[in-house]
C-alpha cells in the first residue's frame, strides 16, 4: 500500500516559500488566537513612549533646542519617536526566540521534520510572521506618538519608506531570535536570552540619548550599531530631529548601512538556523 | 516494491559519551505490526528518530520503504506517518487548522485535505471539537489529533512512539482500538511502549530492547514460552499455614514455589489437570485456599527473565540521552 494521493511538484526554492507562506499564514492565525499576548506587546512600547516623553523629555538636550523648556520636551519627543520605533522592532527577535523554543518543547518541530516538506520553510515562514505581527504594532505606536506630539514632516514616500526600513530591520533580527531560540535548552531558558542581548544593542544607540552625549570610547561602538544607523535614517525619512552625529562612516550613510546589515544578518543567521534546524530534535 | 517496510542493520547511536544505540537490527514485513519494547532510557525513541529521518545513525544503515534515511530522506518523509510521545500538534489552532497546515505542508490538493480531515475527525470521534483550538483538548483528544495529523496523507508506514503513555485507562483502550483499525487497513506499524500489555494487545512481533540492544524478539506466545510454561499460583488464608500449603504445593509444581506474603506460586507442567492434583494435595493437608489460578506468564516474567528488572524500572539517568537537552551532535 502506497499513499494513493498525488501530491503536487515544484522547484526546492518555490517550495520553501509556498511551505513558508503555510507556516506564516498559521502563525498569524495563532496570534489572533491569543490577543492577550498581542495586546501586552503593543502596550510595553507604549509605556515606553509615555515614560520617555514625560519622565526624560525634559532632562535630554537636542541639538536644535528652543530656548523654552516646551520647545525642549516637543523637540525630545519627535527626536524619541524614531527611538522607540527602532527599539520596539529590534524586541521582535525575543518573540521569534521563544516559539521556537516552544515549538521544540512540544514536539512540533520532530512533526514538521518529518514531513515531506521544504527544509527552510518553517523557519522561514516563523520569522516572517513575527515580523509582519510589527505593522500593527508600529500603527499604534504611530498613533500614541501622534497624541504626545510627534509630526512626520518628510513627506509620505518618505514616511512609507522609513516604515520599510524598519520592518527589513524587524525581519533581519527574527532570524537572529530563532537561532537563539533553536539553541536554549527549554521555554524558560529562551525567554530570558531571546531578551538579554536586546537591552545592549537597542540602548548603546542614539535611540534615546544623542551619542555625543556617550564617553568618547562608547561612541564608535554606539555608531556601528546597526541600531544607531536605523534610528538616523528613520529620522532623516520622516523629518524628525536627528542632533548633531560624530563623523562616522555609518552615521554619514545611515540607509545604505542599514540595509547591508541587515542584509548580511539574514545571510548569517539563516544559514545558521535553517542548519542547525535540519539537525534538532524536540526537549 | 518491497516486501519489507523497515530495514536496520546494526545501528548505532552515540551522544557524546553516552551510546544510546549499541548495533540495533530489526525488520518490519509490509503490512506487520511490530512493538518495540523496553524500560525507559532503552532507546526506542532514538530508534524511531533514525528511522523516521530526525536523527543521523552514528554507524549502521536503515532503509524505510526501500529508501535509505541518511541518503534519501525526503522519499522516506513522503511514505511515513509520525506520532510522537508528545501531542505535536499546534495547540493554539484548532483541530481542523492543524490538519489543513499539515495536509498542506505535505503538498495535497487543498480539496482532498478538506475532505480527508473531516473524515478523520469523525472517524477519530473528533467532529464536535473540531473548530475549537487543541488547547481545549483532553489528553487523549490530543493524541487522537496528533495521530489524525500523521495520517493525513495516508502513509503506508506508521511510526508510533509511546502512543499512549500518560493516558488514563479509557482513552488507552480507545487507543488501542484507533491503532488497530489502521492495521486492519493495511497499514505497517512499527510502535513503542513500555507497557508489556499494549505490545502483547496491539503486535504481531515484539523485540524487546534494553540498553540499546535488541535482547529478545518473537511472537509474544514465543517470548513467554521462552520463559517457560505455565505457573500455578494460590493464595492461603491462613498466614499460619503457609508452609503446609508449599508442601502440598511441592507434590505436584516442577520447580521451586515462591512465597509472596499469602501467594504461592510456582511452575508446572501437564495443563489444567494439575489443578485437580494441587486441589486434591492442599485437601490432604487441610489448607483453606481463597484463590488458585493456573496461568501463561505475562511479558512482565519475560522481560524479569530476561533483563533482571522489571519493565518499568527506570535505567540509570546516564543512559537516557533524551534528558541531556536536545540531541544534538
Amino acid at each position: 500500500m502506497t499513499a494513493s494521493v498525488q501530491t503536487r511538484k515544484r522547484p526546492l526554492l518555490g517550495w520553501n516559500i509556498s511551505d513558508g507562506v503555510v507556516v506564516s499564514r498559521f502563525s498569524l492565525v495563532q496570534t489572533l488566537r491569543v490577543p492577550e499576548l498581542m495586546f501586552f506587546s503593543l502596550v510595553q512600547p507604549v509605556i515606553f513612549v509615555l515614560l520617555f516623553a514625560y519622565v526624560f523629555g525634559g532632562a535630554i538636550p537636542i541639538a536644535g533646542t528652543g530656548t523654552s523648556a516646551e520647545d525642549a520636551a516637543n523637540i525630545y519627543r519627535n527626536y524619541l519617536m524614531p527611538g522607540i520605533f527602532g527599539q520596539t522592532v529590534a524586541f521582535a527577535a525575543a518573540a521569534s526566540t521563544v516559539g521556537m523554543a516552544e515549538a521544540m518543547s512540544t514536539g512540533l518541530i520532530d512533526r514538521f521534520r518529518s514531513l515531506p516538506m521544504a527544509s527552510g520553510a518553517v523557519l522561514i515562514g516563523r520569522t516572517f510572521a513575527d515580523a509582519a505581527r510589527q505593522i500593527l504594532v508600529l500603527l499604534v505606536l504611530s498613533i500614541t506618538g501622534f497624541l504626545v506630539g510627534w509630526r512626520i514632516t518628510g513627506g509620505i514616500w518618505n514616511a512609507i519608506c522609513a516604515y520599510l526600513l524598519l520592518l527589513l530591520f524587524a525581519y533581519s533580527v527574527t532570524w537572529v531570535g530563532a537561532s537563539i531560540g533553536l539553541a536554549m535548552p527549554n521555554v524558560e531558558t529562551a525567554s530570558t536570552a531571546g531578551l538579554v542581548w536586546l537591552f545592549p544593542l537597542t540602548f548603546l544607540s542614539n535611540a534615546f540619548v544623542p551619542l555625543s552625549s556617550m564617553p568618547s570610547w562608547l561612541q564608535p561602538i554606539a555608531a556601528y550599531n546597526p541600531v544607531s544607523t536605523l534610528v538616523l535614517a528613520t529620522r532623516e525619512l520622516f523629518g524628525n530631529p536627528t542632533g548633531i552625529q560624530p563623523d562616522y562612516w555609518p552615521l554619514n550613510h545611515p540607509t545604505l548601512y542599514t540595509i547591508g546589515s541587515c542584509a548580511l544578518v539574514i545571510a548569517i543567521f539563516a544559514t545558521l538556523s535553517i542548519r542547525k534546524y535540519t539537525k534538532t530534535t524536540a526537549k | 516494491m518491497t516486501d519489507e517496510a523497515v530495514v536496520a542493520v546494526g545501528l548505532v547511536k552515540e551522544f557524546g559519551s553516552v551510546k544510546a544505540l549499541g548495533g540495533i537490527d530489526l525488520t518490519v514485513k509490509r503490512g506487520q505490526v511490530v512493538g518495540l519494547l523496553g524500560p525507559n532510557g532503552a532507546g526506542k525513541t532514538t530508534v524511531v528518530r533514525i528511522l523516521s529521518t530526525l536523527l543521523m545513525p552514528t554507524s549502521g544503515y536503515a532503509k524505510v520503504a526501500g529508501f535509505d534515511v541518511v541518503k534519501n530522506p525526503a522519499e522516506v518523509r513522503r511514505e511515513i506517518g509520525l506520532t510522537g510521545q508528545y501531542a505535536a500538534v499546534n495547540e493554539y489552532l484548532t483541530g481542523r487548522e492543524n490538519l489543513t497546515m499539515f495536509g498542506a505542508l505535505y503538498h495535497l490538493p487543498a480539496k482532498y485535505v478538506r475532505e480527508k480531515s473531516a473524515e478523520l475527525l469523525e472517524s477519530f470521534d473528533l467532529t464536535d471539537a473540531a473548530d475549537r483550538p487543541a488547547k481545549t483538548y483532553s489528553g487523549g483528544m490530543r493524541r487522537r489529533l496528533d495521530l489524525a495529523s500523521s495520517l493525513i496523507a495516508q502513509p503506508s508506514i506508521l511510526f508510533l512512539d509511546e502512543p499512549t503513555t500518560g493516558l488514563d485507562p479509557r482513552s488507552r483502550l480507545g487507543m488501542w482500538d484507533v491503532i488497530n483499525g489502521l492495521v486492519a487497513d493495511g497499514t505497517t506499524v512499527l510502535l513503542t511502549t513500555q507497557y508489556l500489555e499494549e505490545a502483547d494487545q496491539l503486535a504481531d512481533e515484539i523485540v524487546v530492547i534494553d540498553h540499546g540492544r535488541v535482547i529478545a524478539q518473537g511472537t509474544a506466545e514465543t517470548l513467554k514460552d521462552q520463559i517457560g510454561g505455565d505457573r500455578i499460583e494460590i493464595s492461603v488464608i491462613d498466614p499460619t499455614r503457609v508452609n503446609d500449603a508449599v508442601n502440598a504445593i511441592k507434590t505436584v509444581s516442577s520447580g521451586e514455589p515462591v512465597v509472596e506474603d499469602l501467594t504461592i506460586s510456582a511452575p508446572v507442567s501437564g495443563g489444567s489437570t494439575v489443578l485437580v492434583s494441587a486441589i486434591r494435595a492442599l485437601d490432604v493437608q487441610g489448607v483453606e485456599v481463597g484463590d488458585i489460578l493456573l496461568r501463561r506468564p505475562t511479558l512482565d516474567d519475560v522481560f524479569l527473565s530476561l533483563t533482571g528488572h522489571a519493565a518499568e524500572e527506570d535505567a540509570a539517568p546516564s543512559d537516557e540521552p533524551k534528558k541531556r537537552g536536545k540531541g544534538r551532535k
